[in-house]
């Protein structure tokens, strides 16, 4: 669960106000799409949601956690809860498949019986059985996104956020993606989608938070529509 | 019971996991774990050199202030050997007296038929000369204070002592030595700091895989462990291929030198004599450089 209260945030170097007194609430369970043009602030949330950021002023909880009081060395603790997916994959370009979803449960000290058990299910669940051995540069680019999106399912977390994870597909593979986060909630987890595609996300009947100018200008299930993009 | 050998089996694990991964990645970045090994090693290299000269320049230093003795002439009025050999106890009971050898007159005399020639010898005879001690120091810097001391033991009527030669020694040992010092701590640092930034630059081109760690909830001393034992084996590699050059480099050169114009008045002080404690400080500075300059070098990315 994410409960931001009033939150604020100042990059003090630029002096730039990114977030507002932003307030919301994303329950355990939801999938919400968090929408608008960039530099809306849309990256500073999931930053503060991942602790790499902190807020200026205001309360933001992460599944349980204080991310604005949070000792820096409790912080791999919150991010074992999360699955974080990036618009350019941010794979190991060195590890082949297995290895890149298996890297995830390695660094957070899973055994290996465990390992070898759960890496083929969650490859198997994301449409990627018999590509354990292909190294990233060998697939496509929807293909290094499911890797990207099993490494992020591999250590069961509370909520997956991902940052346009479709920015850099086609429209079909795009579509098949966003089926895959919807079949992914459905088995229980929280899925937050950060995207500024519009058509992808009015395909969908789900909660979409928008986003602009540092402020929260729509909460709703209206889809990608109530605030138009410039 | 059951939990506890599983935590333990996971623990092991992982340790495990830590450790191939620091010896994995020294293959997988070949270059750079080739190239950190090189700079270990130039600059081990370098910095024993020095100080293998340093080391040479001090034992040539003290063969010399060996050779530079005092001499104690006895009193003229002690006639008797054995009387005058009394007094070589007083003499070694002297702080900074580090050996007593007595001459009796005629051991001075037939030195001295051996060293000159019949013009000079002629008219000589042993009531000449007197009874007397040669007496090597421990520290030649404290010359002057010892030789006040020997003239006044009761029975020692004068004493030689060549003052400027053991300050000229003791000046260019002082030199040598600061020398020796700047160069090794100049050579330290450099070191480091090649060391630190070679590596640097090989968790450069793997920041990606560290802040996917980060970004999967692995803890700073996890991500921090396999650069360390990374850091560890490449610094002990280069520490041993260092001292292993290091050797066949100075017997090349100590033995080129001997055989051509030092020969007859330098000596070197054979490399192992001094091979142990050669092999602790290369692999030791192996061994720390690597490990600072692993944890140095990840110490920005671990921050996010």
């Amino acid at each position: 669960m994410v409960q931001m209260n009033n939150v604020r945030k100042v990059y003090e170097s630029s002096n730039t106000v990114a977030l507002d007194g932003v307030s919301l609430t994303i329950n355990d369970g939801e999938f919400v799409f968090l929408v608008g043009p960039s530099g809306s602030g849309k990256t500073t949330i999931m930053k503060l949601i991942t602790g790499e950021i902190r807020p200026t002023s205001g309360q933001i909880i992460v599944n349980d956690f204080d991310m604005g009081t949070i000792k820096r060395r409790k912080l791999p603790k919150v991010r074992r809860t999360l699955g974080v997916i990036f618009q350019d994959y941010r794979l190991i370009e060195n590890m082949n498949v297995y290895d890149n979803v298996a890297f995830a449960m390695r660094v957070v000290g899973a055994a290996n019986a465990d390992i070898k058990k759960r890496v083929p299910y969650i490859l198997e669940l994301v449409g990627l059985e018999g590509r354990e051995k292909r190294m990233p540069n060998e697939l496509s680019g929807g293909e290094q996104q499911r890797v990207a999106i099993a490494r992020a399912l591999v250590n069961s977390p509370r909520m997956i956020v991902a940052d346009e994870p479709t920015g850099n597909l086609d429209p079909v593979r795009s579509l098949e993606l966003m089926l895959l986060f919807e079949k992914i909630n459905e088995m229980g987890t929280t899925v937050m989608v950060v995207t500024h595609e519009k058509e992808l996300v009015n395909a969908f009947s789900k909660r979409v938070i928008t986003i602009d100018g540092g402020h929260m200008i729509s909460d709703g299930m209206d889809g990608y529509y109530s605030y138009e993009i410039e | 019971m059951t939990e506890w050998m599983g935590t333990t089996v996971m623990r092991l694990s992982r340790c495990g996991y830590l450790i191939r991964e620091g010896f994995r990645s020294i293959t997988t970045h070949g270059f750079m774990s080739f190239a950190s090994v090189t700079i270990i090693m130039a600059c081990l290299i370098i910095m024993g050199s020095v100080s293998l000269l340093s080391v040479n320049i001090d034992a040539l230093i003290k063969d010399l202030e060996n050779q530079n003795e005092i001499v104690a002439f006895v009193d003229d009025s002690i006639k008797d050997e054995n009387e005058a050999k009394a007094i070589q106890g007083s003499i070694e009971a002297l702080d900074n007296v580090s050996s007593v050898d007595f001459v009796s007159r005629d051991a001075a005399m037939e030195n001295f038929m051996n060293k000159y020639d019949e013009t000079f010898r002629e008219g000589i005879d042993e009531t000449v000369f007197r009874h007397r001690f040669v007496i090597h120091l421990t520290d030649i810097a404290l010359m002057s204070q010892t030789k006040a001391a020997l003239e006044s033991v009761d029975g020692i009527a004068k004493v030689n002592a060549h003052l400027e030669y053991a300050h000229t020694f003791v000046t260019i040992r002082n030199v040598v030595s600061v020398i020796s010092l700047v160069l090794i701590v100049i050579l330290v640092f450099v070191s480091i700091f090649i060391m630190s930034n070679t590596v640097k630059l090989a968790t450069f081109g793997r920041r990606d895989e560290i802040a996917i760690m980060k970004m999967v909830g692995a803890t700073n001393n996890f991500i921090r462990l396999p650069f360390v034992v990374e850091g560890l084996a490449l610094g002990i590699l280069g520490g041993g291929l260092a001292f292993l050059a290091e050797w066949g480099l100075y017997n090349l050169v100590t033995g080129k030198l001997v055989s051509t114009v030092t020969e007859s008045f330098i000596s070197f002080v054979p490399f192992h004599s001094v091979a142990f404690e050669v092999f602790v400080v290369y692999m030791a500075t192996g061994i720390l450089v690597g490990a600072f300059g692993g944890v140095n070098a990840i110490k920005n990315y671990l921050k996010v």
